[in-house]
């Protein structure tokens, strides 16, 4: 069967034969976001997943610490942090396979890292030496999208083609708050749904776009209820809870790769640290607001539960801290160093061959460049525009 | 191998034709937009493919450009090569920012490891009678945004062999479709179709000496009307048919207005920040010490494509043309 033919025929009908196409009931998301670290689900969590979700959070949390500490030495442009987002982050890396792909928009550098992509390749967009610093096709990582909402469309039509093709593909799109505004956001919900395609839409509502909250952004009970109004079911999340993230995701994962089509998952957390390192989050919020958010913690809420099972001693601390702070390390160490510039890139993967034009433009700069460095005398070794055929890709950030 | 003898064809058929085969040629070709299925397109153009080809590979969506061309997008990410259809110039608005941020650009921003092989068809200019929003000239937007290309072909036979070409393309192609020519004839052997000129090039439709007349796409007959018209004035114009405006052939423009001396931009869309400006700046750059005259523009006025009732006021016609050919300063010869 064809997926076409699976979609079914649906014409109206006048009423009274009307009918529903379907019971939107079990498309509901729960009254309050789903729990497990401290409820009673808890004590069935598998112990060497809650361990391995622990480290992560310690990594990813020194992750962004390191990252915004790199703004303020200038080595990064801008860093929009995931501080107090860590879970949802980690988790939606952690519950795909390897064969699967990820749509992050920008604010997911973590969740990039956390697939295995470079952390000094996935900041590239943010250092500013190039847009992409990654083979998407290595990791199978789409790149990071800035154009809010625009890459839930793309993660559709990826699963879609996979599905046609008959392969075992599913994508994870990752979307915040402010996104759910987007036309592309309606948009991508519509076509997964008709098409059923093998896609989970992550929305991270960490309160705030930028410095509109939510209740500016939109009049829905959660945004987890919009998922029914397109067909597939909603589940609502508390995002700070890794082990309730993972169990929910994967559940739509697995739901997806079955043929049940997409969902849409709501994670209520929090943006601890402002916008980017260039907003002002006084200006919207008080400290006493993102203190209440401290106590709820991705990694305080894990550390009591694992504290309370006896599975955290000293020794488990001090290793994940240690492993933290030598990726912290490594990548302080790695970005630190001036990435080499390649003038050439400018015009060698605007089309798959250069046109006239470009090639004389290339050519204008090169002559530029051999002024420039005549004039400050010995060649710098920045300024060469090797040409514009293919053969460039070796470069900075890669 | 049975011989079909060539006959008369229009540039709809020549289209159909190329999506069919291009589609049977290579099964990474999926046909998608807004009634191109059951219904064939409102343009009938992809008649017939979702019989042959089944429903997942000439896809109807839903209503939603945006979401078109985003999922393609993915699709392409996944090494398919879609070919969506914009239903008509105006209503492809919605999927610009997907066109321009991502469709335009992944290849660049991934150093060449994601490329976007897409074609994006697209009916577009006027004098079909059509009510707002059914007569638009966007070729200038697309112009404007740097990784995309741009074809619109003018004859029957570069309507199939430019599309066929688009498709293979590795690069993401806006297919302009004059939709106005649709229904244009000439003949032609579907069986086997006549080589075109290379994509990117342009093409002398007409020989002459006067004077060059620079067009493309629906103003294309007008401009060869123009040019026998113009024989009673005694002016023996050159035409010449650009067929790609990205790539845009300076060589091919250049040689031609070296050789005349003047030459005129005829196209549809607006003069105020459209293709015309561009071309005439760029002949002028290039052929200076050879023109006789300034490059002069006979495009569409600087208004909302007007209601069908006065859209003939509008359009490039053959007096139009003249005129403008009249000012190129003939006297100063003397």
């Amino acid at each position: 069967m064809t997926v076409m033919e699976q979609r079914g025929a649906y014409r109206p009908t006048p009423p009274p034969a009307w009918q529903p196409r379907t019971d939107p009931a079990p498309l509901l998301p729960d009254a309050r976001p789903y729990r497990v670290l401290g409820t009673e689900a808890a004590g069935s969590a598998d112990p060497g997943l809650l361990l391995r979700l622990y480290r992560q959070l310690v990594a990813g949390r020194r992750f962004n610490a390191q990252a915004t500490a790199l703004t303020k030495q200038g080595r990064l442009a801008v860093y929009p942090s995931s501080t107090g987002q860590e879970a949802c982050e980690v988790v939606a890396a952690a519950v795909l396979q390897d064969r699967d792909w990820l749509f992050p928009s920008y604010r997911d550098t973590l969740a990039v890292v956390s697939r295995g992509v470079d952390p000094v390749r996935a900041l590239t967009l943010l250092r500013g030496d190039w847009h992409t610093g990654y083979d998407p096709y290595e990791h199978r990582v789409a790149p990071l999208s800035t154009p809010l909402a625009t890459q839930l469309p793309h993660a559709v039509g990826l699963a879609h083609a996979a599905r046609l093709k008959g392969d075992d593909v599913v994508a994870l799109a990752l979307v915040g708050d402010g996104g759910t505004s987007e036309g592309d956001f309606h948009e991508a919900m519509n076509f997964a749904a008709v098409w059923q395609a093998p896609v989970v839409f992550l929305v991270q509502n960490n309160g705030f776009a930028i410095s509109v909250p939510l209740a500016k952004q939109t009049a829905a009970p959660s945004l987890a209820h919009k998922a029914v109004g397109y067909g597939m079911p909603g589940r609502l999340v508390d995002g700070n809870d890794a082990a309730a993230v993972h169990e929910v995701l994967s559940d739509a994962v697995r739901r997806a790769r079955e043929g049940g089509g997409p969902t849409l998952v709501e994670a209520v957390t929090y943006r601890v640290d402002a916008h980017t390192n260039a907003d002002d989050a006084g200006r919207y919020r008080s400290d006493a607001e993102v203190e209440t958010w401290r106590a709820h913690d991705p990694i305080v809420l894990l550390e009591e539960e694992l504290t309370h099972r006896g599975l955290l001693d000293d020794d488990t601390r001090t290793a994940a801290r240690d492993a933290a702070e030598a990726m912290a390390a490594d990548l302080r160490a790695r970005m630190n160093e001036d990435p080499a510039l390649r003038p050439d890139d400018l015009f060698a993967h605007v089309h798959a061959g250069p046109t006239a034009q470009l090639r004389e433009q290339a050519e204008q700069l090169r002559a530029e460049l051999a002024a420039e460095a005549e004039e400050a005398g010995a060649g710098t070794g920045t300024g060469s525009v090797a040409g514009t055929g293919s053969g460039a890709r070796e470069g900075a950030g890669r | 191998m049975t011989t079909v003898a060539a006959r008369p064809a229009t540039m709809a058929q020549a289209l159909t034709r190329a999506l069919r085969d291009a589609m049977a040629a290579d099964p990474a070709v999926h046909v998608m937009g807004e009634d191109v299925g059951t219904l064939g397109g409102v343009f009938r153009i992809t008649d017939g493919l979702a019989a042959e080809f089944g429903e997942d590979r000439c896809t109807d969506t839903p209503l939603a450009e945006a979401g078109i061309l985003g999922t393609a997008v993915g699709m392409a990410m996944y090494g398919l090569r879609p070919v969506v259809e914009m239903q008509f110039d105006a209503f492809a608005y919605p999927s610009f920012e997907q066109l321009v941020s991502h469709v335009a650009k992944m290849r660049n921003r991934t150093r060449g490891a994601m490329p976007m092989p897409l074609t994006i068809r697209i009916p577009y200019g006027g004098g079909i009678g059509g009510v707002e929003h059914h007569s638009d000239s966007s070729e200038a937007y697309y112009m404007a945004t740097p990784g995309l290309h741009v074809y619109t072909p003018a004859t029957v036979a570069d309507a199939y062999g430019m599309l066929r070409a688009a498709i293979a393309s590795d690069d993401p192609v806006v297919f302009l479709e004059p939709k106005r020519l649709y229904w244009s004839k000439d003949t032609w052997n579907p069986e086997d179709p006549p080589a075109v000129e290379p994509v990117g090039r342009a093409a002398v439709r007409r020989r002459g000496s006067s004077a060059t007349l620079l067009t493309y796409g629906p103003s294309l007959p007008v401009c060869l009307e123009a040019a026998e018209a113009a024989r009673e004035e005694g002016w023996d114009l050159e035409v010449v048919d650009l067929r790609s405006l990205v790539p845009f052939d300076d060589e091919t423009v250049c040689a031609s207005v070296r050789r005349t001396g003047r030459a005129v931009v005829v196209h549809e869309s607006t003069g105020f920040g459209g293709p015309g400006g561009e071309i005439a700046a760029r002949v002028t750059e290039r052929c200076f010490h050879h023109l006789e005259a300034p490059v002069l523009r006979v495009a569409g006025f600087d208004v909302p494509y007007p209601p069908p009732m006065l859209e003939r006021h509008h359009l490039p016609g053959v007096d139009r043309i003249l005129d403008a050919v009249g000012r190129l300063q003939w006297e100063a010869e003397n």
